[in-house]
């Protein structure tokens, strides 16, 4: 059982984006940072454990040259073994900041090179993976960053390409030790999912088809990959073979979030429905195949969500934005 | 002068001879790559302009990045209506908007809930039946104007609400019938709303095609012995098929989220909405959990396990919290069909009063308000476009001396005077206050086309004629 805990107040509200909520926390100081896009610029806000709000800052899209000012479409934080960048991701390109948003470490612009005139140029998708930050882009291609451990000499490595349509979320798991297959996914737009193997060169190792529904956000855990869908979807495949494994009708509308408690394995879905559900993974122990059970559902009324993240990795407690709400919902289990 | 030098082929064109006791000359153009005379000095952004103002230069966007043989400029030429353009129009600035292909979609729907509002009006005030088919066969007739669609459709970014809302202004005055302030703030007010409360309750992203279809279906019902119109219309319908018909879920999905940014923070309540419990007292709109799911979705409530042969081994059912049941059919995208979607069909059909409220929703204005104060250099590439969207409406003038009658989306005229007077500083549309262009050249072409558009009997206080878009805009 959750219940409803004290809103933070944000000072614009969240744009209809999917994965439009990050979450980090830093136990030393005993604060946890929350970021949400608001439409040309992103809010990153500060809280101390009884959602006290501390401070908040707002940063914006790098200029260019247009008719209105460029749009951010995710803002997330990547846990690296020696930092923590936030990245912003928008239709010029790519902004690395510190982890509290302070200095901007590093930028990148997007090469709209072969773009035709109809098509949207921007980058969407963060993840980490080792001292790697991958970024997906508008035509499939994934730019892996190589991170130093100090300073601002972030070089691009690499252009995975392994989709044809825009990436929507990236999502990746630290490597389970020498015989681990794979450790990085990304989905796109058509509903494909890209398996990859991180290194100083990542190869792809599996494609799951999709069904021409997009993939907006997707998750790994433990060798299992959890895919939300535009159809309502959720569903759990084998990160190695592609079997699918497990098929949840979710929701009534689009998944716009996942996120993944994983110390407990607890899957967290969220949907343009209203409707936030938990579910419980795990590997049955005569079959081996991965069960899922249904833990908990709220509905957060008149609210078309569009991002929720847990709060801590033991999943008792997360956090939800709502498309024109200038708050972020909390929720602690009792 | 350093701009001229830093470019190894332009030389500038020789000085006349130094004068006694005057300072020397600045070459007044430079000569260009090609090895003739540059053809256009006052724009060129190798010179320095004559009055050296550092605003102006700014505004103009080629002057960001050193000109590069085969960079061309950014502004578009401005056709005069009725005239061919010259040459390919140059393309749009790359896009920031998630989608370009938003503002046909947005415009339309926005053009028929505007019809259906004027059309209830025009009965609620007992308008004369000619009268009133007149005005709303002349706004049809240049919505739907052939030129101006071919326009719509290029891929472009959308337009500030601001631009939008000149648009619709002159689209509401393309015939006899006359409209005050208060009453144009209003209307667009319930235009706004209304097709924001229809993206956000479209089921699937593809469905706002069907919502276009539902408005098209309508206006054609408006459309009353003009077979000529009747063709317009039909003709977008198939312009919209091929356009849209075949886009994946994917893009219907950015174009969703771009149209749902566009109306970020609106909240203003509308009473029919408010009556009809579609709307809550603090704006927002109620997204209900109960009825026909989305078609191709199935009803949330079950899991489904699977072995390695994908083999189905367990099903067990959840409690979801919704009460779904599935989509009985799909909606037609034909030219004619049952579009199933009720979102987007007249809801002002049962002559009930309309009104706005607009108390209670500055909370969450708080970032709009700065969107709009904060001034935007590049407004006037913005207007560039719009002046050659606006170029492409053909407004009939009115044969004869026809009477204009002036229409009050109000219950009485009080109202309308006490609503313009109490209308929250933030909310209303304000446009940003543009210093006159240094450009003689495009001001004439714009004041060209602006004179196409006038109707005889205008009663404004500076009927100067041939407004120019920019003097328009501050009359707003």
């Amino acid at each position: 059982m959750f219940r409803r805990e004290r809103s933070l107040p944000l000072r614009g509200s969240a744009a209809a984006l999917c994965n439009n909520l990050s979450v980090l926390q830093v136990p030393a100081r005993n604060l946890t940072h929350f970021g949400v896009v608001h439409g040309p610029s992103a809010q990153l806000l500060s809280a101390a454990p009884e959602g006290v709000p501390l401070a908040q800052r707002k940063l914006h899209a790098k200029e260019g040259a247009g008719v209105s000012p460029p749009l951010i479409t995710q803002v997330h934080w990547c846990v690296l073994p020696f930092r923590v960048l936030l990245v912003l991701t928008s239709h010029r390109g790519i902004q690395m900041y510190e982890s509290d948003g302070s200095v901007m470490v590093y930028w990148h612009a997007l090469d709209s090179g072969d773009a035709s005139p109809v098509q949207a140029v921007f980058a969407r998708g963060i993840a980490s993976s080792g001292r790697f930050i991958c970024v997906g882009t508008w035509s499939g291609r994934v730019l892996v960053f190589d991170i130093p451990a100090k300073g601002p000499n972030i070089v691009l490595s690499e252009e995975l390409a392994g989709h044809q349509t825009s990436v929507t979320d990236i999502a990746t798991e630290p490597a389970q030790g020498q015989d681990c297959v794979a450790d990085m996914v990304t989905a796109d737009d058509s509903g494909l999912l890209c398996v990859w193997r991180s290194g100083p060169e990542f190869k792809l190792m599996t494609q799951i088809p999709g069904f021409g529904v997009p993939c907006p956000s997707v998750q790994l855990w433990h060798g299992t990959v959890a895919a939300g869908y535009g159809d309502g979807q959720v569903r759990l495949y084998e990160a190695s073979t592609g079997t699918l494994h497990v098929q949840i009708s979710a929701h009534a509308r689009a998944i716009c979030a996942l996120d993944l408690a994983p110390e407990v394995g607890k899957l967290l879905s969220a949907a343009e429905d209203t409707f936030v559900h938990i579910w419980k993974l795990s590997r049955s122990p005569e079959s081996g195949h991965t069960e899922v059970e249904h833990c908990h559902g709220e509905c957060v009324p008149d609210t078309q969500v569009c991002g929720a993240r847990f709060c801590d990795p033991s999943g008792s407690s997360f956090a939800v934005t709502g498309y024109d709400l200038a708050e972020i919902l909390r929720f602690s289990s009792v | 002068m350093e701009g001229v030098a830093r470019m190894s082929w332009a030389r500038p064109s020789p000085l006349p001879p130094a004068r006694e006791g005057k300072p020397p000359r600045e070459p007044r153009t430079h000569t260009t790559y090609r090895g003739g005379r540059c053809r256009r000095p006052n724009q060129c952004p190798l010179r320095a302009p004559p009055n050296k103002r550092p605003a102006d230069w700014l505004l103009r966007p080629s002057a960001a990045l050193p000109w590069q043989p085969g960079n061309r400029t950014r502004r578009p030429s401005i056709q005069a209506s009725g005239s061919q353009s010259r040459g390919p129009s140059p393309a749009p600035p790359a896009s920031d908007t998630m989608s370009v292909r938003t503002l046909p979609l947005l415009f339309l729907n926005l053009g028929g809930e505007m019809l259906y509002i004027l059309d209830q009006r025009l009965r609620a005030q007992n308008i004369p039946g000619d009268k009133a088919r007149k005005v709303l066969n002349d706004i049809i007739s240049t919505m739907f104007n052939r030129k101006f669609m071919e326009e719509l459709f290029k891929p472009q970014e959308l337009y500030s609400k601001k631009a939008l809302r000149t648009i619709y202004d002159r689209l509401a005055h393309a015939s006899i019938m006359r409209l005050n302030q208060a009453s144009m703030d209003k209307l667009y007010d319930l235009m706004t709303m209304a097709f924001k409360y229809q993206v956000l309750l479209c089921p699937r992203p593809k469905d706002v095609l069907l919502v276009t279809f539902n408005h098209l279906d309508a206006i054609k019902g408006f459309i009353q012995d003009s077979p000529a119109i009747q063709h317009q219309v039909e003709e977008t319908f198939r312009q919209l098929t091929e356009v849209y018909g075949g886009l994946p879920a994917g893009e219907f999905q950015l174009i969703r989220q771009t149209l749902l940014i566009f109306f970020q923070d609106l909240h203003i309540r509308v009473s029919i909405f408010l009556k009809d419990k579609v709307q809550n007292s603090n704006g927002r709109f109620v997204l209900p959990v109960s009825g026909p799911v989305p078609w191709g979705t199935e009803v949330p409530g079950l899991i489904r396990m699977f072995n390695d042969k994908g083999k189905e081994v367990k099903k067990v059912e959840f409690k979801h919290g919704g009460h779904y049941v599935t989509a009985p059919k799909e909606g037609s995208f034909e030219l004619y069909g049952d579009r199933v979607l009720k979102l987007g069909t007249n809801m002002y059909s049962m002559n009930r009063p309309v009104e706005t409220h607009m108390s209670g929703a500055s909370k969450s204005l708080a970032s709009r308000t700065q969107e709009s104060i904060a001034p935007n250099p590049l407004a006037k590439e913005e207007l560039n476009f719009l002046a050659r969207l606006m170029g492409g409406m053909e407004i009939k003038k009115p044969s004869g001396p026809e009477p204009g009658f002036r229409l009050n989306l109000f219950t009485t005229d009080e109202e309308e005077e006490q609503a313009a007077l109490t209308r929250p500083e933030e909310l209303s549309y304000e446009v940003i206050n543009i210093q006159a262009t240094q450009d003689q050249q495009r001001n004439e072409e714009l004041a060209r086309i602006m004179g196409e558009f006038e109707v005889t009997d205008q009663p404004r206080q500076s009927a100067s004629k041939g407004d120019d878009l920019l003097a328009m805009m501050d009359e707003l």
